[in-house]
């Protein structure tokens, strides 16, 4: 997916006409900045342990041991015992997938309710235009947090609500990110020459505008998931989204509030681990945005 | 719409000074109440869509049971409401009462929404405009300090930018928490409403805004540093201090300025999580209160107060636009 945009600025234009070979990817891949590599391998980690997490723990995530709660790290509890003796690297693997889904959800429902709304906002009719633009911008003076807890309240709290809530309250802002790559792309030179060519509406909506207009897209969704994945955690946090028993991540964190001042580590590493996978997500994005952009890094 | 059409029709036929100004005026006005009442509209919305019969939430939520009502049951609740009347009635009644300050009856405790409101959103106004105090001072003193130096230094200070910008707002509050109430024991672990209690809130608040708008002001500055008069001012012998705070802060304050409108909404949602991390009074608690109970009369009421604060703080950066940089009038924004 992210082949076509490393390659320079060409990247943005053109598309995938221009297939890179392995050789130049791999001298495209030397470069990259260590930061860069870092975060693709956190996330490359997060998404191993969310398809098979169990190659990656050894004790299971509900195993739990009377005798050893509130751990310390140790050899066999990398990152110590909880407050019934469970594992909480395990809990930590096992907890990856729903987080990671429910980012993922998220950004994929955001974007889909953003992209219409954002075209609806830049292309005619005028009338209507206006009228989404309105909406929009209304749309957007509500915290995103209220939003979600307002859609959570109307839904109900499951994770695939969280999921919901969260990417109907991020969607306005890439509606107007939508909105203005269109608007952006309807004045460009190359949509001129192809209305001056005489094609018809459809072909320079569907084959110019709304190509063009999603392409850059792409990696601010990758940002997206980074963020989508901290609010559903502070969602969860709150106490509002996914509950205890589940070892999702901001559930870890809701779980260990409760022992915060006894053991810390419960808390402030499931802590961790979101920081660290949105930091990654946000970097990696961050870097393929600037090179798709055409700018130096 | 309406208050576009005469934003326009100032800036086709130019009037006098005055007229334009007090034109502009009342149609950004005119934009702030249609603002309201979609909001309004949308709330309305949502009750109505909620899932469940209202009577029967309303009167499981007053007496803590989750059970079948009967009919009779229901009955006196429907005439005390009216939420057996049509629709469009409602809608209308609950105009009315918003209009009147009328925002419900909060379900459990039975008081009116707005007096729990006011109750809670002076501690959630103190936390956030003393967190927006600390953001900007910590921005300014960021960007003067490592902004258009060397580049190992401006993309030092961008990174820190950048980090800080992502770190949720819980688990940022958890370290100062652990840290500096928990192990150094500086500050009162649960802060309650004291004075003292107050710096690491806003601090935690502060440092992600920080971040956004140091992001946002330091591109502008460092075109700033490079100005002409500027340069012209280097060139009189002003020192290099002087510069940098005087003369090229002031055109790198504009994306900063318009961020804090925004950012207002960003500290909200902030305060909701911080201030239950810290354990402070304020409309967070109220609000995770009622998303846990179904009380939609509340959770409405507080998105509205929220949203008509946002919408005169719309107003007056538009306004603080006009007094750091003249050139931008209030009809600027004519084309929308």
């Amino acid at each position: 997916m992210a082949t076509p945009l490393l390659d320079g600025h060409s990247g943005l234009v053109l598309g995938a006409t221009q297939k890179p070979s392995s050789w130049r990817l791999l001298r495209e891949a030397r470069r990259l900045p260590l930061l860069v590599w870092l975060s693709a391998a956190v996330i490359f980690f997060t998404a191993w342990a969310s398809i098979a997490p169990g190659t990656l723990a050894r004790h299971s995530p509900l195993e739990t041991d009377l005798l050893n709660t509130l751990g310390p790290l140790s050899a066999d509890h990398w990152l110590g015992t909880d407050e019934i003796g469970r594992d909480l690297y395990s809990r930590l693997v096992f907890g990856a997938r729903e987080s990671f889904l429910i980012g993922i959800l998220a950004m994929i429902i955001a974007i889909v309710l953003a992209v219409p709304l954002g075209f609806l906002a830049s292309l005619p009719p005028p009338f209507a235009r206006a009228a989404v633009d309105r909406i929009i911008e209304i749309l957007l003076s509500f915290p995103t947090l209220l939003v979600a807890l307002l859609f959570v309240t109307i839904l109900g709290q499951s994770p695939f609500n969280v999921a919901v809530a969260v990417g109907i309250g991020a969607a306005p802002g890439y509606a107007r990110l939508v909105r203005g790559q269109s608007l952006l792309v309807r004045s460009s030179a190359y949509v001129e020459a192809a209305i001056a060519l005489g094609h018809t509406r459809a072909r320079v909506l569907f084959q110019h505008i709304i190509p063009n207009s999603i392409r850059p897209l792409i990696p601010v969704t990758g940002l997206g998931i980074g963020k989508a994945i901290v609010w559903s955690s502070s969602l969860s946090y709150l106490g509002l989204g996914v509950k205890p028993p589940s070892s999702e991540w901001g559930a870890l964190l809701a779980a260990g509030k409760v022992q915060l001042l006894e053991a810390p580590s419960l808390i402030v590493i499931p802590g961790t681990a979101v920081v660290l996978v949105a930091l990654s997500f946000s970097t990696l994005f961050s870097y393929i945005q600037a090179r798709s952009e055409g700018a130096k890094t | 719409m309406l208050p576009m059409i005469t934003s326009s029709s100032v800036t086709d036929h130019g009037r006098g000074k005055i007229g334009k100004r007090s034109l502009a005026i009342l149609s950004k006005l005119g934009q702030a109440l249609i603002t309201l009442w979609l909001t309004l509209s949308l709330l309305f919305l949502a009750q109505v869509i909620l899932p469940g019969d209202r009577a029967t939430i309303y009167l499981n939520v007053y007496e803590g049971q989750s059970v079948e009502r009967t009919p009779e049951e229901l009955a006196p609740i429907n005439k005390e409401f009216g939420f057996d009347r049509p629709v469009l009635v409602q809608y209308g009644a609950y105009l009315a009462g918003v209009v009147k300050g009328d925002l419900g009856i909060a379900l459990q405790s039975r008081r009116p929404v707005s007096e729990l409101i006011a109750e809670q959103i002076g501690a959630t106004a103190k936390l956030t405009l003393v967190s927006l105090i600390f953001a900007w001072i910590l921005t300014l003193a960021w960007v003067i300090a490592t902004g258009g130096r060397s580049t190992l230094v401006s993309r030092f200070g961008a990174a820190v930018e950048a980090m800080v910008a992502g770190m949720p707002q819980y688990w940022l509050g958890l370290l100062l928490l652990l840290y500096f109430s928990v192990r150094l024991d500086w500050f009162p672990v649960v802060s309650g409403s004291s004075l003292r209690g107050i710096w690491l809130p806003a601090l935690t608040l502060a440092l992600p805004l920080a971040g956004f708008l140091g992001q946002a002001i330091r591109a502008e500055y460092e075109r700033a540093l490079q100005h002409p008069h500027v340069l012209s001012s280097r060139a009189r012998g002003t020192a290099d201090f002087k510069v940098r705070v005087v003369h090229a802060l002031r055109p790198a304050l504009i994306p900063g300025v318009t961020l804090s409108g925004w950012a207002f909404g960003s500290l909200v949602s902030g305060a909701v999580i911080v201030e239950n991390v810290f354990s402070r009074p304020g409309i967070g608690a109220l609000l995770v209160n009622a998303v846990e109970l179904k009380e939609f009369e509340l959770l409405s009421g507080i998105i509205l107060i929220v949203s008509l604060v946002y919408v005169v703080l719309t107003f007056v950066t538009d306004w603080l636009y006009t007094i750091i940089d003249p050139r931008v009038r209030l009809n600027y924004k004519a084309e929308s």
